[in-house]
């Protein structure tokens, strides 16, 4: 099949298009420039009004120290369990326990983690009175915390899984095997040996991801609103705050705050940088030292024990919300309901369905399109003998290192001059640039793994190009591609931000409903929504795992990719 | 923004080109028949969201309209919405039909020119709608002028768990005392929450000897001096209240979870009958009831207004007017619905209407009419926007 070379360009349209778009419409605003609220920039008054709001230092710090402590924490406890487990069965079963919760959604997430460890929550009640004496909860500032801690332990929690699969794909590219025997047969203990010989070379690969946590946990609004603080909020929120405000002079403000958004991550991303730098510099001389150990056996029991914990801490967090849809009157200090009842579902359930369909389109159009245009750009660059450099890696993931209140807001007005604004389809392509990412580095290395001398062989007995795509190629890669998809929908079910502001509140996902839920604090419904948003984004999941198997059931080496 | 407000009860609006004549009902009907009403209304409350559902149903049976409830985190969102259109020319086809709304988000849409109207004086059920007895001619002293329809009666009530908080308390000062002698056992929602606001008002209402001054604008002069009694109840109460003020919750709704959860045992609410319909639900513990202060509680109503652009003004005329009928009001004021105050004068309806009103059982938690008693003014809208901002300026970011 001869794909056109039109469609990396498509797919760097369909990626950047958005962005750069939305970044626009940020700009002229941030410069005092809204001509329709009869403001003509440029001017700087719209900064100073957000320099004389008397949360601006808090909100940075906020938005700073949750997004670096939450990146640093988060690749911490991955470099642990990693460097101490990889290769055991241990580690299997870890791994067996987070790949499922990459898929689910951050808000259901943090709704359950809410929940937990809350004076009032899940935990204090299981101990409660009979270990603490408290009738009563305690009046402890846990959640919604001043300094973010809450926030940024959610977030751990959620970027872990990520990040460990992330450095899984990249471990079979630095024959980590190999460079652990030789250090391992230099007397080396497995964590300063992993460190010293596999780290550096593992961080190459997955810097770029690292840089995404650091930016998404910067600048996340759905997590912040359910667990961060509100007196001030980190800056994210408050623009969001203020792009609802209906004082248009409230928007030249968000569009300056989303201007000092997009600084901020910068400067975040160039400090991460310079650590960098420093680390590889230090750790170089710590290499060359030649100890053979640094407290290994212990950093290995904290490192399983930190990824077990971020583990449990979601599952235990989503069994909440199975109890919670299912809860009569519930009370502190129950451990469980008075009674079970069906009632929230009953009220729910119809609506929620609703609210599914439209999710499933979203993610399955948007998915569909997204698989088009990377197959088909994968395709050409091997037609073409192309590969991806570093620079166009960077081109990437900029959708993703790019603070999503930073544009987003811009892409609205945007779209409202467009006259777009109206139906699903403009939410389908915002989302299509975050699908987009996932998928290209979902199918990049199968994509080269696969053996070329298929396609030879095919062609020697007169398979066509095309033939060969179709029949050969497709069929053999089915269940990385099902692992796509499963990806491309999670991404797309747990948007949020892209949903509300370009669906201009007409179109309302699982995400945006939970969201609005969580406002009005009935553990109920926010249960029923939240299990359908894990839902959606898991099954796919599921079969993506089960379909090849049942379709090549036959076929044992097709079962894997 | 400040002044907005001002300037909405200063200049008399010019109206918005009627493009359908709400007088000729008939012809509304025929038009509203296959439209879609997009209702902008606060998503938060499943009790809310049934009821708009019900409605959605009962007009697509009666006269074929579609309703699409856009569930929204807070009503700015909606009137930031129809602004943004305008100012991109959007002016036909608005993403929003019809808003639930009132206070200084009306004000500020009929300032701007943003809505359509005059109709709601020309619905059929506007006859049946009870004038003299409630504020439904004015918003938060603003005059309506037919440019929304009045839909619920709202009156502030405090919900109290009497097993921790047995007697009603009587002032504001009362509740300070309280809150003083159980600290961390009462929060409001945080401002700009409405609700929050509301409390901040009611608050200042009740610490006046004379609340009269709030009927007329702020103004520079007369602000610092009226509002003082506020500030200095506030910098009392805010370190007795939950987590010592330094968080708050972020709805009303919210609270109600909190009082479940043993945190606190004191909240407010702008529904009489929202507690014995929390109960109903599993929200609230049977062992809450609901008080109202000594000197009185402030009472508004609540409207629903439609933007100068939407594309089915037909529709939602038919949806305001079905939310004005007996039928629509009864449900509502059921307290295993919504529990809200009905805006119909009894004496207007059939005696088979009222029937059904009568056979109400109001629930465990609700006052009569009679304990509610007479509900006190709105301050005029210029006051909660200030008030609101100098709250977030001393309390809403850390100190």
């Amino acid at each position: 099949m001869k794909f056109p070379p039109l469609l990396p360009i498509l797919t760097l349209l369909a990626l950047l298009g958005p962005v750069v778009a939305g970044l626009w419409g940020t700009v002229l605003p941030a410069f005092g420039h809204l001509p329709a609220a009869g403001l003509h920039g440029p001017s700087l008054d719209p900064f100073r009004a957000v320099f004389d709001w008397a949360g601006i230092g808090p909100a940075i710090q906020l938005s700073v120290t949750t997004g670096l402590f939450a990146t640093l924490g988060s690749l911490i406890i991955v470099v642990l369990i990693t460097a101490g487990w990889s290769g055991t069965r241990a580690f299997r079963l870890l791994e067996k326990l987070l790949s499922p919760l990459l898929s689910v959604p951050h808000a259901a997430a943090a709704f359950g983690f809410a929940f937990l460890i809350a004076p009032s929550g899940w935990i204090a009640r299981l101990v409660s009175p009979t270990l603490t004496g408290w009738d009563r909860p305690v009046d402890w500032l846990i959640v919604q915390d001043p300094l973010g801690l809450t926030m940024t332990a959610g977030l751990i929690a959620k970027e872990v899984p990520f990040l460990l699969l992330i450095t899984l794909a990249a471990l079979s590219q630095v024959d980590a095997t190999q460079r652990m025997r030789v250090a391992q047969s230099a007397g080396y203990q497995r964590i300063t040996a992993w460190l010293k010989t596999v780290f550096p070379a593992i961080y190459h690969q997955i810097r770029l991801p690292v840089y995404v946590v650091l930016a998404y946990s910067m600048s996340v609004v759905d997590v912040a609103v359910i667990l961060g603080p509100n007196t001030p909020p980190p800056l994210s929120v408050q623009i969001v705050k203020w792009m609802a405000d209906p004082d248009l002079a409230f928007r030249l403000q968000a569009a300056a705050a989303s201007l000092i958004q997009l600084g901020l991550v910068v400067g975040a991303l160039i400090l991460w940088r310079i650590g960098e730098i420093l680390l590889g510099l230090a750790g170089r001389r710590w290499a060359y030292a030649g100890r053979r150990q640094m407290l290994d056996r212990p950093l290995r029991g904290i490192g399983f024990g930190l990824g077990a914990i971020s583990a449990i801490v979601v599952f235990a967090g989503l069994a909440g919300l199975v109890i919670w849809s299912f809860a009569g009157f519930w009370a502190f200090p129950d451990a469980l309901p008075q009674q079970l009842t069906l009632r929230s579902w009953i009220r729910h359930g119809p609506a929620s369905l609703d609210t599914l369909a439209t999710t499933a389109w979203i993610a399955l159009v948007a998915t569909g399109i997204g698989l088009a245009l990377t197959l088909g750009c994968l395709q050409t660059e091997q037609r073409h003998n192309l590969t991806l450099t570093e620079r166009g890696m960077w081109l990437l993931y900029l959708p993703l290192l790019i603070p999503q209140t930073a544009f987003l807001p811009g892409l609205q007005t945007l779209l409202i001059n467009l006259g777009a604004d109206m139906g699903i389809w403009p939410v389908i392509f915002t989302h299509l640039v975050f699908v987009l990412p996932y998928l290209r580095l979902s199918l990049q290395d199968p994509f080269k793994a696969w053996d070329n001398r298929n396609a030879i062989v095919a062609a020697a007995l007169g398979s066509s190009p095309r033939r060969i795509f179709w029949h050969i190629r497709l069929p053999m890669m089915l269940a990385p591609i099902l692992t796509a998809i499963a990806v491309g929908i999670a991404v797309s079910v747990g948007q949020y931000l892209a949903t509300l502001l370009v669906g201009g509140g007409r179109v309302s996902t699982l995400t945006t409903e939970a969201v609005a839920l969580a406002s009005g604090g009935d553990r109920r419904a926010i249960g029923v929504y939240g299990l359908m948003q894990t839902a959606a984004a898991l099954v796919p999941f599921a079969l993506a795992i089960a379909l090849p198997a049942i379709i090549y059931r036959n076929r044992k080496g097709l079962r894997n990719g | 923004m400040k002044h907005l407000a001002v300037l909405a009860a200063l200049i008399a609006p010019l109206p918005a080109l009627a493009d359908i004549d709400p007088s000729d009902w008939d012809a509304v009907l025929t038009e509203a028949r296959g439209q879609t009403v997009y209702w902008h209304a606060w998503g938060g409350s499943t009790t809310t969201n049934d009821f708009i559902a019900w409605a959605g149903a009962r007009i697509a049976e009666d006269y074929g309209v579609t309703l699409e409830h856009v569930k929204l985190t807070s009503t700015a969102d909606a009137v930031t919405r129809v602004l943004t259109e305008k100012e991109a020319g959007q002016h036909d086809d608005s993403a929003v039909d019809m808003i639930w709304i009132n206070g200084a988000n009306f004000a500020a849409m009929k300032e701007a020119d943003l809505l359509f109207g005059p109709f709601a004086e020309q619905l059929p059920n506007w006859d049946v709608v009870d004038v003299d007895g409630k504020t439904v001619q004015t918003d938060f002293t603003v005059p309506v002028e037919g440019y929304e329809a009045p839909w619920a009666m709202a009156q502030v009530v405090f919900i109290h768990d009497t097993a921790d908080l047995a007697e009603p308390l009587g002032s504001m000062d009362d509740i300070l005392a309280w809150a003083q002698a159980n600290p961390g056992r009462f929060t409001f929602p945080q401002p700009p929450d409405f609700l929050g606001t509301t409390f901040l008002k009611q608050a200042l209402v009740d610490l006046l000897d004379d609340p009269s001054v709030l009927a007329d604008p702020a103004t520079d002069e007369n602000y610092a001096d009226v509002t003082a009694p506020l500030w200095d109840y506030l910098e009392q109460l805010t370190p007795v209240l939950w987590r010592e003020g330094r968080a708050y919750p972020q709805s009303g709704q919210r609270q109600f979870q909190l009082i479940s959860d043993d945190e606190v045992d004191l909240a407010a609410s702008f529904s009489p009958g929202a507690a014995s319909t929390a109960i109903n639900n599993f929200e609230l513990p049977d062992t809450v009831r609901t008080f109202v202060l000594d000197k009185g509680t402030i009472g508004n109503a609540s409207f629903v207004a439609i933007p100068y652009n939407s594309g089915s003004k037909a529709g939602a005329m038919v949806l305001a007017n079905f939310l004005m009928s007996p039928e629509a009001q009864a449900r509502a004021q059921d307290p295993n619905v919504l529990g809200y105050g009905t805006v119909l004068d009894m004496d207007a309806i059939t005696a088979e209407e009222r029937a059904v009103f009568d056979a109400l059982d109001l629930g465990i938690a609700t006052l009569t009419p009679a304990e509610l008693g007479q509900a006190q003014a709105e301050p005029h809208p210029s006051w909660m926007t200030r008030i609101a901002q100098d709250w977030q300026n001393r309390y809403g970011v850390a100190q």
